[in-house]
């Protein structure tokens, strides 16, 4: 058997996306900057995108610019809030330890082209309130950048708390809403976000192909320069197939929301209820306030690549926070923001659903995660320690 | 980055995993902090390597080096297992990649660790410069 679980990576595009992008890339494959009525028929598709994507986050046809991506959105937002702010010498970003690099990454830069940077603590379920960005707003704050939901442990922040706060004190509020767009409910004018980035192969649409929702009146500026395509905010010819894939799998995704997340969230409980009976286990991530198809736990006396690679072995795809799988010396930044020792954090295991996952494959993770999760630590010299109770640091 | 046959072979069938009741010598390089730890059981007989066993905490290339080094010590004198080099657990496995490489100087640590407990329980004399500081200093940063 085989079982996808890393959806959170990314997700099979869906055949009614792959359809509509099959169609404009054959039969209707013009430039929609021409001005002929070949390409008057591309750029009517456009808008049309532009309007249903907008629909399903209660945006406007017109607040909505594509880009190539989560991560372009995400820095496109963040530099031109930052800009902005720069103008009115207001230099103070807030944000989140447990942000996606696409947002730390560009504040790192920030900071070292003299930004302040304020990156909230949040508590050992990952989440923060709204009286923390409170609390942390100056005068001189020009964005507060809140993901909406985790991509590692699936917490989902409080956004419309903190869009409240963030409009009463006039700071822009940016959200990379990456892993919830087409899985949580989003209405931007409800939640008070003025800016909000989304990738469309999170949610069964093609990869490099995103979309940023600016409000109306806030400011963005290019980072390519070029054509006057979006409005003149990002430079080259539009990717129109995966921006027809993209709307369509949208749309998709948010007419069926309640239904996918109903059935995810009832696998996702059952498989954490399930792995949880294996001894010092640690649930990563809020139970409650998480996303529907996200599981992330830590085996403790074991190595998450390790992990990962044997449930390769019986079929799995999963994903893992140990600092094996990121390249890097230490594990993720998102476990170590929840104050787990550096040795728990190596041993995380990340599955991530979608609609297309079936019990079946559930059943055979809940089968094969206590084998592996035995058979690593009958080699472990830190399990060992750890049942003669020593400290594992 | 992707492991070669060798080093997957190794991490799904490891060879002489577990442990020696009252081993001869037994060594344990690495910190859990930084997702490593190897531990190496010897078994000496006339100067021999008999038998040994390891136990691992740590990554697939983790895994399989321990399997690798001890499969290329079993049976030698310990004069010669102390002439294992990390290049050569690398070179047996058809490689590592860059980023792993660490795992096979511990996996040549854990020996030298097993055998310096040897020589020392049995007094043994030995020029202090064959074993260099052992733990996981090429492999992390830790305070």
């Amino acid at each position: 058997m085989r079982v996808y679980a890393d959806n959170a990576a990314t997700t099979p595009i869906s055949e009614r996306a792959k359809a509509e992008m099959i169609k404009y890339m054959d039969a209707e494959y013009e430039n929609p900057s021409s001005l002929h009525s070949f390409g008057q028929s591309a750029a009517e598709a456009l808008m049309e995108a532009r309007e249903r994507i907008g629909g399903c986050i209660g945006a406007d046809a017109g607040e909505i610019y594509f880009t190539s991506g989560g991560s372009e959105a995400d820095n496109q937002a963040i530099i031109s809030a930052a800009h902005f702010g720069a103008k009115k010498n207001k230099k103070h970003i807030i944000s989140t330890k447990i942000e996606h690099h696409a947002v730390l990454h560009t504040l790192d830069r920030l900071e070292k082209e003299g930004y302040r940077i304020t990156l909230l603590d949040v508590d050992k379920s990952g989440l923060i309130t709204a009286e923390q960005v409170k609390e942390a707003i100056c005068d001189d704050t020009c964005l507060v950048t809140v993901m909406f939901a985790n991509n590692e442990i699936g917490t989902v922040m409080p956004i419309a708390e903190i869009g409240e706060v963030c409009r009463e004190r006039k700071v822009t509020f940016h959200t990379d809403a990456v892993q919830a767009a087409g899985h949580l409910h989003i209405d931007v004018k409800e939640m008070k976000i003025d800016m909000l980035s989304i990738s469309a192969h999170k949610f069964h649409g093609p990869k490099g192909i995103g979309a940023l929702y600016c409000r109306r009146g806030a400011y963005i500026e290019s980072l390519i320069s070029g054509g006057a395509q979006e409005k003149g905010k990002r430079a080259g010819t539009e990717n129109l197939p995966a921006i027809m894939g993209m709307a369509t799998a949208l749309e998709d995704a948010v007419s069926n929301i309640d239904a996918n997340a109903e059935k995810l969230c009832a696998m996702r409980d059952r498989l954490i209820d399930s792995l949880s009976k294996i001894d010092r286990t640690i649930v990563n991530g809020d139970r409650v306030k998480r996303l529907p198809g996200n599981v992330n736990m830590c085996f403790q006396g074991i190595e998450g690549e390790s992990l990962l690679l044997m449930l390769d072995m019986y079929g799995i795809a999963a994903s893992s926070g140990s600092a094996c799988t990121s390249g890097s010396l230490d594990p993720s930044h998102v476990l170590l923001a929840l104050g787990l020792p550096h040795a728990v954090a190596h041993g995380s295991l990340r599955l991530s659903f979608s609609e297309y996952t079936t019990d079946a494959e559930i059943d055979h993770i809940i089968e094969c995660v206590p084998k592996v999760v035995e058979r690593l630590r009958e080699m472990s010299p830190v399990w060992e320690k750890i049942l003669r109770g020593e400290e594992i640091l | 980055m992707a492991y070669s046959a060798k080093v997957m072979d190794h991490f799904q069938n490891p060879r002489n995993v577990g442990k020696i009741e009252n081993a001869d010598g037994v060594g344990e390089v690495g910190n859990a902090k930084c997702g490593d730890i190897m531990k190496i059981y010897l078994k000496i007989e006339d100067d021999c390597i008999v038998d040994v066993k390891f136990n691992t905490f740590g990554c697939a290339s983790a895994i399989a080096t321990s399997s690798m080094a001890t499969e290329l010590i079993k049976g030698k004198p310990v004069s010669e297992a102390l002439t294992l080099t990390n290049k050569a657990v690398v070179e047996a496995l058809d490689g590592l990649p860059p980023v792993k490489i660490h795992c096979s100087v511990l996996a040549e640590e854990a020996v030298k660790a097993a055998i310096k407990d040897y020589y020392d329980k049995n007094g043994i004399e030995y020029d202090a410069d064959l074993f260099g500081e052992s733990g996981c200093s090429n492999c992390c940063h830790c305070d």
